[in-house]
C-alpha cells in the first residue's frame, strides 16, 4: 500500500484521482443467504484503491449485508451463508485457508451507531494494535494513539483526557474515536456502515471532511441512506434496490447500477436509479 | 405566578383559570399506588419483626459471652460454659470456599461456552432448559445426590460424611443458578461491543476476555454471590450427608485442611439442632441463657456472615460498573 502511495501522490491534483486505480476488493456473483432466505442476489462490484465507494439504496436492499461480506463480519451471524466470491487483492476472502481475524485487521469497520468500548479513550485505540501485535510497549502504543487520534481529527479535543472513559464523549466524538480505533491497526480498507446516521449535521460534516482527508491512506467503502452524502463524498456509487421474487414471494436485494458518482447522479443509465435519486421512490 | 403567565399567554377570550387546568382525580392510579406501597411495607415489616425478634432473643449471648460463643463447641445435652458455634462457623466458611472454588469457575465457564461458543441449535436449547429445571430442584434432592455420590461411590476420596462431601454437594446445588445468572449477564452485553472488538481484528477469545467478560462482570458477580448466600443457608442437604447435630468430638482450626475429611457441622445445622433442644427441655443454661437464646445468637451470626458476603458483592459490582464508565 505504501508503495502505491508513493507512486501516485494523490495530493498532487484531482486529475490523478480520476486515473484508474488498482482494484482492492471485488465481489463477483455474490449471493447471500440468511437461513432459507436468499437475501442478496448476484452482486458484482469492484472497489478501487484510495477512492470512496458509496453504496446507496432503500432499506432492505442488502447494501449493509454486502458491506459486511467485505470483512467477513457476516460470519458472526450463524445463519448467514455466502456464495460467489469476494476477492481482496485477488485472494478469495472466503477461501478455507483465510483467517477472518486477519481479514478484519486489514479491512476495518466503522458501525452505524458509535460503539466505543466502555473503557478509557486510550484503551479504545490501543486495543487493536495490542491484539494485532503491532506494538506492545506503552511508548509505542502512546505514539499510535496520538497518531490515530490526530488522523481522526480528535486529538485536540481529547488529548487532556485520554485516561477518561470514552462514554463521556459526544456522539460525533465517539464516532471519530471509532474511526481512530479502526485506523490504529493500519488497515488497508475502511468499511463504514451508515457512519453518520446517528449524528447531527455538524458532526456529519466533520466525518465527511475526515473521510476526504483519510482517503489518501485508505480505501473507503461507505453505506449510506443519505444520497446527498454519497454525492458529496464518494467517487463511485453503487445503487442497490429491493425486488420481489415472484416465485417465492420474498424480497431480496440486488445491485442495479454501479458507476462514477457524477454519472449516477447526473446521467444514470437505469430508470430505477433515476427514480430513486430524484426522489420518486424509496 | 405560573398560572398568571399562562392566562396572559392565552388568546383573548380564551380565559384560562385554575378550573380549566384541574383534572379529575385518577382513583385507579391512586389505588394501585397504595397497593404497591403496602406490599413493600409488608415485606419490610416482616424483615424488621424477624430481625428485632432474633436480635432481642440473642442479645444476651451476643453481649454477655460473644467470644466464648464464637470459640466454643457443640455440647450434647445441657448448654454449659463451653457451648459455642465455632465448629459450625468453620463448616460454613469451608462450604463457602468450596462453592467459590468449584461452582464459580465451572458455572461461569459453562455460561461463557453456552452464550459465546455453542451454536444456537436444539441441543443447546435442550441443555439450557434442563439447567433451568435443575435450578428449581428442591435442595433435599441434591442431598440425596451427595449421599449417593460422595458417601457411597467416591467414599475413598471423600471419607464419607465429611466437609469435602458437603462442600462439593452444595457447590453442585448452586451450579445451575450460577450458570443461569452468568448466562443472563453475558447475554445482556450489547452486540455492538462484540462487533467493535471483531472489527479491529480481535479473536473470539480476545473479544470475550477484554470486552464481554468485563462488561458482564457486575451481573455475574451479583448473581454468583447471591447463590453463595443460598448455599450457606442450606440445611436440608447437609442433614442427608450426615452433618453432626449432637456433640462433635474434635474442633480443628479454621485453616486445618487435613480436617476437611472429618465429620462436620455447619451454622444452619447448629441452629436447627439448638432450636430442637430448646423445645420443652429443662435447661438452665449458661448464665441463665438456654439453647433458645443461643440459637437466636447463631442466627444473628449467620445473618452477619451472609450480609458480609453480600456487601463484598455490592462493593465489587460498583467497582466494575465504574470501570464500565
Amino acid at each position: 500500500m505504501t508503495m502505491i502511495n508513493t507512486l501516485i501522490d494523490v495530493r498532487d491534483g484531482e486529475a490523478l484521482v480520476a486515473a484508474p486505480q488498482p482494484i482492492v476488493l471485488e465481489a463477483s456473483e455474490l449471493d447471500i443467504h440468511y437461513g432459507e432466505h436468499w437475501a442478496v442476489r448476484d452482486v458484482d462490484i469492484a472497489v478501487e484503491q484510495n477512492r470512496i465507494t458509496a453504496m446507496i439504496g432503500p432499506s432492505g436492499c442488502g447494501k449493509s449485508t454486502v458491506l459486511r461480506c467485505f470483512n467477513r463480519m457476516n460470519d458472526l451471524i450463524e445463519s448467514a451463508r455466502v456464495s460467489g466470491s469476494v476477492a481482496y487483492h485477488g485472494v478469495d476472502l472466503y477461501d478455507k485457508a483465510v483467517d477472518p481475524v486477519e481479514v478484519r485487521r486489514r479491512i476495518g469497520m466503522v458501525f452505524q451507531k458509535p460503539n466505543p468500548f466502555p473503557k478509557s479513550i486510550w484503551e479504545n485505540i490501543a486495543f487493536g494494535p495490542r491484539v494485532a501485535g503491532i506494538a506492545r510497549s506503552k511508548a509505542d502504543l502512546d505514539e499510535i494513539v496520538e497518531r490515530s487520534l490526530r488522523k481522526a481529527a480528535l486529538w485536540d479535543e481529547v488529548k487532556d483526557r485520554l485516561g477518561k472513559s470514552a462514554m463521556g464523549l459526544s456522539g460525533g466524538q465517539q464516532q471519530r474515536l471509532c474511526i481512530a480505533r479502526a485506523i490504529a491497526v493500519d488497515p488497508d480498507v475502511l468499511l463504514m456502515d451508515e457512519p453518520c446516521s446517528a449524528l447531527d449535521p455538524i458532526a456529519t460534516a466533520r466525518i465527511e471532511d475526515l473521510m476526504r482527508e483519510i482517503k489518501e491512506d485508505f480505501t473507503i467503502v461507505i453505506v449510506t441512506h443519505n444520497m446527498q452524502q454519497a454525492a458529496r463524498v464518494s467517487d463511485r456509487t453503487a445503487f442497490f434496490s429491493a425486488a420481489v421474487d415472484e416465485a417465492a414471494g420474498v424480497r431480496y436485494g440486488h445491485l442495479v447500477e454501479f458507476a462514477e458518482t457524477e454519472k449516477i447522479f447526473s446521467n444514470p443509465e437505469d430508470e430505477r436509479t433515476e427514480n430513486y435519486i430524484t426522489g420518486r421512490f424509496g | 405566578m405560573a398560572l398568571s403567565t399562562l392566562s396572559s399567554a392565552g388568546k383573548a377570550g380564551n380565559s384560562v383559570d385554575s378550573q380549566t387546568l384541574s383534572g379529575t382525580m385518577d382513583w385507579r392510579g391512586m389505588l394501585f399506588r397504595v397497593l404497591l406501597l403496602s406490599s413493600l411495607v409488608l415485606t419490610l415489616l416482616i424483615i424488621v419483626v424477624l430481625l428485632v425478634d432474633v436480635v432481642s432473643d440473642g442479645s444476651g449471648v451476643l453481649t454477655g459471652r460473644l467470644s466464648d460463643f464464637l470459640h466454643g463447641t457443640l455440647r450434647s445435652r445441657s448448654s454449659d460454659e463451653k457451648l459455642g458455634l465455632f465448629q459450625g462457623l468453620r463448616g460454613s466458611v469451608w462450604i463457602a470456599i468450596f462453592v467459590i472454588g468449584l461452582a464459580f469457575p465451572i458455572g461461569i465457564g459453562a455460561a461463557i461456552y453456552l452464550e459465546e461458543y455453542a451454536s444456537a441449535n436444539r441441543l443447546t436449547h435442550f441443555i439450557e432448559l434442563n439447567i433451568r429445571n435443575l435450578a428449581g430442584v428442591p435442595s433435599v434432592v441434591y442431598g440425596l445426590l451427595g449421599l449417593t455420590l460422595f458417601l457411597n461411590l467416591f467414599k475413598r476420596f471423600t471419607q464419607g460424611d465429611t466437609l469435602v462431601s458437603a462442600g462439593i454437594t452444595l457447590a453442585i446445588l448452586v451450579l445451575p443458578v450460577v450458570i443461569i445468572t452468568s448466562s443472563e449477564a453475558i447475554r445482556a452485553v450489547p452486540n455492538a461491543l462484540r462487533e467493535g472488538g471483531y472489527g479491529v481484528g480481535a479473536t473470539q477469545w480476545e473479544v470475550i476476555r477484554f470486552h464481554v467478560l468485563p462488561y458482564a462482570a457486575p451481573g455475574i458477580l451479583t448473581g454468583t454471590l447471591l447463590s453463595l448466600s443460598r448455599a450457606i443457608g442450606e440445611a436440608a442437604p447437609l442433614i442427608l450427608i450426615g452433618a453432626i447435630t449432637g456433640r462433635l468430638g474434635s474442633s480443628p482450626g479454621l485453616a486445618d485442611v487435613g480436617a476437611l475429611r472429618e465429620k462436620f457441622t455447619a451454622l444452619p445445622i447448629v441452629i436447627t439442632s439448638w432450636v430442637q433442644k430448646s423445645n420443652g427441655a429443662q435447661d438452665d443454661g449458661v448464665e441463665g441463657m438456654g439453647f433458645a437464646a443461643h440459637a437466636a445468637a447463631a442466627i444473628v451470626v449467620l445473618l452477619v456472615f451472609v450480609l458480609l458476603l453480600n456487601s463484598v458483592a455490592i462493593y465489587l459490582r460498583n467497582r466494575f460498573e465504574k470501570q464500565r464508565g
